[in-house]
């Protein structure tokens, strides 16, 4: 058999491996070469790569018999002892998810990016771009509860890196206070990993689950689930710990704002997920401690208190930043009901959040690319509202796609926030808790208010003198952010590829909870 | 009080860095603490890896007790993380002084709101 | 300090014997304490004490900047290869079982180039970032 039929034969076996070391591949070859235009192609052809691998694992995910698991031996050294990759119907739709987006967001950044970066660092965001994606997919692939510390780190160091790469100088601060708190949340993490090590002896994330199971509940354990909470918690965003949110998104280069605000938080939601009901259980995180409802009034905080300070946000970028942390309630919102039609909502919102906010943040990117001159100070660069009065004349495309995204961001039907939001309500009346679906449509409400602003700006201001003219972003930028916008609308109408894998992924979760 | 020695230090160490992170406004002396918060982990993992009499894990006729090894290995790896995002850390805080002339936290700060207040007075770039 | 006599003596008679030992706890790591983060770090002490004693410049002509990149880049390659090459013969990713015939030696090759990779990629990162901070410094002195 020749080496290339030898290859081809074992490929699917080894598609899991690939999913990670393809991007984490070309972040190295993307230093060597040194060259910006180099760098971005195989930066792209591995996200590409990543994406198809991601595709491929889901197909295979769905010939296992339901709530089967792909498991891989790094090394073939057997789990418990050895690393695992494992790949169950959660993992496989955020794999889809963090690939999909980098595969769309990469071609975007060519474009922007040559306005707001310096050509001789180009190759240094290529190479940190594909860092971030491979920690990003490796902390949603492995069955391994220090390798997601260490994943977690490689995506966030190159996150902070990213972030200060943003013109402004402001970047740098914010990439500061990102590096802190981010920090402090992943030594929390290990802290609570460290915990769980000492209590059960193993670090597989399947063998902890059986091994707790087997021991009473004991304050060691339920430190750790203290401390993983907390410090998974900073790094979703969760309200109280947003604070490094707003900012980070604000300044960053806006490739990176939308890859960040599609994926990263998502990630830290879906880590939430595994440790919640992989590992610990619901009985032990839903029954012997308060969590639901502290959870409750978190995401409710987070609903309310971050959308409404939206509201009064000047600079378009943090508008929507704040709008991010009031999203990111309701995927919590859903957690915390601990049910399966809750636990859907979630997932189907995480989903469905980050490609409207992926879209959202390409579409203003493209603003930026339009009006930001090379070399100019970098306020040129800032989109505030006065900035975009009568900007629908200028850029047709690129307003009305962010208001079709600011639609799915309020839940109007037909778009794909709306069949999050109904599965969230569905898991309100389940749970009888009437009052959250007032709670839920009241909301809304705020998000109407701050995307009405961008429409009034926008549609309703007369564009100041002397900038009537169309002045739209270039195809390059136009057709990434419409892939996304186009997603948005086309998994609200379709939704079987959405629900159906958000309602397997949390019978699975809940089945291997109890 | 003696057998939770370890325990005692580590959680010293944990409380001591993570208040100078939070309580100090110097951009360095945050780092600082950081780094102090982030060796109390390394204690937390070691120490109870140690074996009183324990050897290293290699098999020898004369030798039955040995010390559990993965604590270490993990640690190494949190130790590379942790200088990572020290040096980091230290190159933001160089290029923040750069750029605003201080590492106080309060300083910068007040510099932002002075230009978002410019920002928002300022409507289409002429 | 460059201009101190007994440093640069010292100094010239150290580094190589600091370099060595580098070498040493390298291939030592299968028998003893040891292995590529360490190795890799005592060599960029060498080389940082060099910077040090006869400075940035000369330092720089010794281990120019785009060396230190290119090993920054090397070593994770060389590392994530090992794990390749075992996918190509068969194997899982990172597999050492399959690098020769019989499985232990597979794993002492294993092991072998995937330190070497760490080291080369520990001595880039050091310097990379030794050169970043000292070169910033000397930028503001000369302001």
């Amino acid at each position: 058999m020749s080496l290339t039929q030898h290859l081809s034969a074992q490929l699917p076996a080894h598609l899991p491996a690939l999913q990670v070391v393809l991007p984490l591949l070309s972040a190295p070859l993307a230093v060597l070469l040194r060259h910006g235009g180099f760098a971005f192609a195989i930066v792209t052809a591995a996200a590409w790569a990543a994406f198809a691998t991601a595709i491929g694992l889901w197909l295979q995910v769905g010939q296992l018999e339901p709530g089967g698991v792909i498991s891989y031996h790094i090394g073939s050294w057997a789990p418990p002892w050895g690393i695992e990759y494992r790949v169950d119907r959660l993992a496989s739709f955020v794999l889809l998810l963090v690939s999909g987006t980098a595969a769309v967001v990469l071609p975007w950044s060519r474009a922007s990016i040559a306005r707001e970066i310096p050509p001789e660092r180009h190759y240094l965001f290529y190479a940190m771009f594909g860092l971030c994606l491979t920690g990003l997919l490796g902390i949603t692939i492995t069955g391994d509860a220090f390798n997601i510390f260490v994943f977690l780190e490689i995506s966030s160091l190159s996150t902070y890196v990213l972030i200060a790469l943003g013109q402004d100088r402001r970047a740098l601060a914010a990439a500061y206070r990102y590096l802190i708190m981010g920090s402090i949340g992943a030594t929390f993490i290990v802290i609570g990993i460290g915990f769980l090590y000492l209590m059960t002896g193993t670090l597989n994330l399947a063998d902890m689950a059986v091994r707790l199971r087997a021991m009473e509940s004991s304050r060691p354990v339920l430190a750790a689930l203290a401390f993983l909470t907390v410090g998974i918690s900073l790094k979703l965003a969760l309200f109280p710990l947003h604070q490094w949110l707003p900012n980070a998104y604000t300044y960053a280069p806006s490739a990176v704002t939308a890859f960040l605000a599609a994926t990263a938080t998502k990630v830290s939601v879906y880590v939430l997920i595994r440790f919640y009901f992989s590992v610990f259980g619901e009985s032990l995180v839903f029954h012997e401690l308060p969590l639901p409802q502290i959870m409750l009034w978190l995401s409710l905080f987070a609903m309310f208190a971050a959308s409404f300070i939206a509201i009064f946000q000047d600079n378009l970028k943090r508008l929507f930043a704040y709008s991010s942390v009031g999203q990111i309630g309701y995927i919590t919102l859903g957690l915390s009901f601990d049910s399966v039609h809750g636990l859907t909502a979630s997932i189907i919102h995480l989903f469905n959040h980050g490609i409207t906010k992926g879209a959202i943040f390409l579409l203003i990117g493209g603003i930026v690319a339009v009006s930001a001159v090379r070399g100019a100070p970098s306020m040129s660069t800032t989109v505030t509202f006065a900035r975009i009065a009568g900007l629908g004349k200028r850029m047709p495309l690129t307003c009305f796609g962010i208001v079709i995204a600011g639609l799915s961001l309020i839940g109007v039907p037909g778009t794909a926030g709306f069949i999050s939001k109904w599965y969230l309500i569905v898991a309100a009346l389940e749970a009888e808790q009437y009052w959250l679906v007032g709670a839920i449509l009241l909301s809304s409400l705020l998000a109407v208010a701050y995307v009405w602003r961008f429409v009034e700006a926008a549609y309703f201001r007369p564009p100041p003198a002397g900038h009537e003219s169309r002045n739209e972003a270039s195809l390059a930028l136009l057709i990434p952010a419409w892939v996304l916008v186009a997603a948005t609308l086309w998994f609200g109408l379709d939704t079987s590829f959405t629900v159906g894998s958000a309602l397997e992924a949390a019978q699975q979760l809940v089945r291997s909870g109890q | 009080m003696i057998e939770h020695f370890s325990y005692i230090v580590t959680v010293f160490l944990m409380i001591t860095g993570l208040f100078i992170v939070m309580a100090r406004g110097n951009l360095i002396k945050k780092l600082i603490g950081l780094s102090v918060f982030q060796t109390s982990v390394y204690l937390l993992y070691v120490a109870p890896g140690k074996l009183v009499g324990g050897t290293a894990p290699i098999l020898a006729p004369q030798y039955s007790v040995y010390s559990n090894p993965l604590p270490h290995v993990l640690i190494l790896t949190a130790i590379v993380v942790g200088v990572a995002t020290l040096a980091l850390g230290l190159a933001l805080a160089v290029r923040i002084r750069e750029a605003y002339g201080t590492i106080e936290e309060d300083e910068i700060t007040e510099l932002d709101n002075k230009v978002e207040v410019l920002e928002e007075q300022t409507g289409p770039r002429p | 300090m460059g201009n101190d006599l007994v440093l640069r003596v010292v100094g010239k008679l150290l580094i190589p014997f600091i370099l060595m030992f580098a070498l040493y706890v390298q291939f030592h790591g299968d028998f003893g304490p040891g292995g590529g983060f360490q190795a890799g770090v005592i060599f960029a002490a060498g080389i940082v004490f060099y910077a040090l004693i006869f400075g940035l410049e000369n330092a720089r002509k010794v281990m120019p900047d785009w060396l230190v990149e290119t090993m920054l880049a090397a070593g994770v390659l060389l590392y994530a290869g090992v794990g390749v090459a075992g996918l190509l013969l068969g194997g899982n990713f990172l597999d050492y079982f399959v690098l020769a015939h019989d499985p232990v030696h597979g794993q002492h090759r294993g092991i072998f180039w995937v330190e070497v990779g760490v080291a080369i990629t520990v001595c880039g990162v050091m310097l990379k970032i030794f050169y970043m901070f000292a070169s910033r410094g000397l930028a503001e002195d000369q302001k």
